[in-house]
């Protein structure tokens, strides 16, 4: 079988050629089958917001090649390859356009990657859906869908912005630390909600988490960064088995140096 | 000073009489407004292009008006320059990477030397509404306000549905959050491209109205809109929300724009009327606007400043003094 999303040896630097040249992927490469949930942990500085912005085409790649379900999207900016991906971002803000209605932000992502012509923005047909959809988050938005979204709390904007970046199906669903903004209970709130659409829709997904316990307990495949390499990738029942133990084990065994993330021993 | 030969030189009839024309020029500049309400309120940007393309719009439409066109016709030309114009500029931001104030700045200072082209190297082109047909004029002020007032209505109405559409939210959300924009799939520099070129058409075609109401087109007529733009957006802002607070829907807010250029213009009348020395005129418009765009942040300093720290931890080291 085709992979869903395949990194062929990919490779960014920040800043070349001045003293702030940063080597941020040092070739890349990774295969997830459709329906692979994979977490991605890794200290700070690691890469792994890189990768996944590498994915997203939010600048070109250095070297290699990215494809997702068989296209090849290398050459494509992140507005050209949007169809295919769904993200949600650390900061809630960054998800979803305050100044809109909930509305018309679950419009926007309704067209993504689709022409935008001349046709109202918010159909009531469209309004049903979305309003179908929100009472599945159970926050109490589905009677609030004329509020903007400026008004909503962090949890609220996080919940919103997933349900946007998987209102269409996409071929690859991202998440880069999209809790971490979150206090814990809306943080779990958010993860049981993060399980279920990928469980329901089956979509292939990359989850950068800081948390080794929800890395653990999460997806179907796990994966380690450090100095822009992948150190670590375990599957399937190994991965079941996984300690916090283990991985702290596994990773100074891999790169020889003690795990330097305070954070990520909390949790 | 004589302040009793002052004020007896004013002529409070004077002043009413001079209202209806103002009325018909502040519709004007409403609908300028309308174009810089979509730069700054909906794409985020301070576009000074505007100060060339209301120039533009009216040296058109007069020079075209000379020739024999009809003034409609006149004006969607005139409303097609100004789109041309904002693309300029919109190109120069976006494919070029300037920043688009300097964009704007850089365009408004090349239509300087176009608008003086367009007029046949001349700073003044005069259109007398005894031998052409003209669609307002300060001749026939209540037909002035009539249709600078259709005219309105119509550019609110349009702009309402347009910012309605898909590709409008786009725009909209462009302004509002590019990265998000992004993501979705959204080409933010044709958004900005499409924003300012609408932007600049409708100041245009307020221009091109204007030329025509006076009797002339200038080169310097487009100097200072992008302020007077602000204004009006302003005054409108505030007024629409203190009378319709929540209420106020976009719709709303776009017709609160032209009242606020009328309202401009009529402060500018009373000025005028008060013989108060009209080349302060700039000055005073300038206070108004840069008081209004500072009072949100002043609200917000006062809540979260660190002169307020200082006094809050003042009065609790004082008060366990006290006990
Ligand atoms: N846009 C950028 N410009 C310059 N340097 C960058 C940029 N993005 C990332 N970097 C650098 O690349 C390296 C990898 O950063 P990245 O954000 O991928 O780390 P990360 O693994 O996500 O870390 P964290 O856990 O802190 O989020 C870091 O040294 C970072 O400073
Ligand atoms: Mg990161």
């Amino acid at each position: 079988m085709a992979a869903m999303l395949s990194l062929i040896n990919v490779r960014k630097t920040f800043n070349p050629g001045t003293i702030n040249e940063k080597k941020a992927l040092k070739g890349i490469s990774l295969n997830l089958e459709e329906g692979d949930f994979v977490t991605v942990i890794g200290g700070n500085g690691s890469g792994k917001s890189t990768m996944l912005n590498a994915v997203a085409g939010v600048w070109p790649i250095d070297g290699g090649k990215i494809e997702i379900a068989g296209q090849d999207v290398t050459g494509l900016p992140d507005y050209r390859r949007a169809s295919l991906i769904g993200r949600v971002f650390q900061d809630p803000m960054t998800g979803t356009a305050a100044t809109m209605q909930i509305d018309e932000n679950m419009a926007l992502a309704d067209k993504r990657g689709r022409s935008r012509g001349l046709g109202w923005g918010v159909t009531a047909e469209d309004r049903d859906r979305f309003r179908e959809k929100l009472k599945l988050l159970d926050l109490g938005l589905d009677d609030r869908m004329t509020a903007k979204v400026g008004l909503l709390s962090g949890g609220q904007r996080q919940a919103l912005t997933l349900l946007m970046a998987t209102l269409r199906k996409p071929k690859v669903l991202l998440l880069d630390e999209h809790t971490a903004a979150l206090d814990p209970k809306t943080a779990e709130k958010v993860l049981a909600a993060t399980e279920r659409v990928v469980n329901r829709d089956n979509l292939t997904t990359l989850m950068i988490t800081h948390n080794m316990r929800d890395a653990i307990t999460h997806g179907n495949r796990l994966i380690m960064m450090n100095e822009g390499h992948i150190i670590l990738d375990i599957a399937g029942e190994e991965k079941k088995k996984l300690t916090v133990e283990d991985l702290l084990q596994k990773f100074s065994v891999a790169s020889g140096e003690e795990f330097a993330d305070d954070g990520a021993l909390l949790g | 000073m004589n302040f009793a030969a002052y004020f007896g030189s004013l002529n409070p009839a004077g002043l009413l009489g001079r209202f209806p024309a103002g009325i018909a020029q502040g519709i004007i500049w409403g609908i300028m407004a309308l174009g810089v309400y979509i730069t700054f309120r909906l794409l985020d940007i301070a576009d000074l292009t505007v100060d060339g393309t209301f120039t533009t719009g009216g040296a058109v439409t007069v020079m075209l008006i000379l020739a024999g066109w009809n003034p409609w016709a006149a004006m969607l030309i005139a409303l097609l320059a100004g789109i041309a114009a904002g693309a300029v500029t919109g190109l120069l931001h976006t494919i070029l990477g300037i920043p688009a104030i300097l964009a704007g700045i850089l365009t408004q200072f090349a239509l300087y030397s176009i608008n003086l082209a367009i007029m046949g190297m001349k700073a003044n082109q005069a259109i007398s509404v005894d031998r052409f047909y003209l669609a307002v004029t300060s001749r026939n002020v209540p037909m002035a306000i009539l249709v600078s007032g259709i005219v309105a209505v119509a550019v609110v109405a349009l702009l309402y549905w347009y910012f309605g559409t898909e590709q409008g939210s786009a725009i909209r959300a462009t302004g509002c959050n590019p990265e998000m924009s992004r993501a979705q799939g959204i080409n933010i520099n044709t958004m900005k491209v499409i924003g300012l070129a609408l932007s600049n058409g409708l100041v245009a075609l307020a221009g091109g109205m204007m030329a025509q109401f006076q009797g002339f087109a200038d080169i310097n007529m487009g100097r200072g809109s992008i302020v007077i733009g602000l204004a009006a957006v302003i005054i409108g802002e505030v007024l629409g929300e203190a009378i319709l607070g929540k209420h106020l829907n976009f719709a709303g807010r776009l017709l609160f724009v032209i009242l606020g250029g009328v309202i401009y213009y009529m402060i500018v009348i009373i000025v005028l009327w008060l013989k108060l020395d009209s080349n302060m005129l700039k000055l005073f418009t300038a206070i108004i606007v840069a008081v209004f765009l500072a009072v949100p942040n002043l609200k917000a300093h006062r809540k979260n400043s660190f002169g307020r720290a200082a006094r809050n931890a003042m009065a609790e080291t004082s008060g366990k003094e006290e006990q």
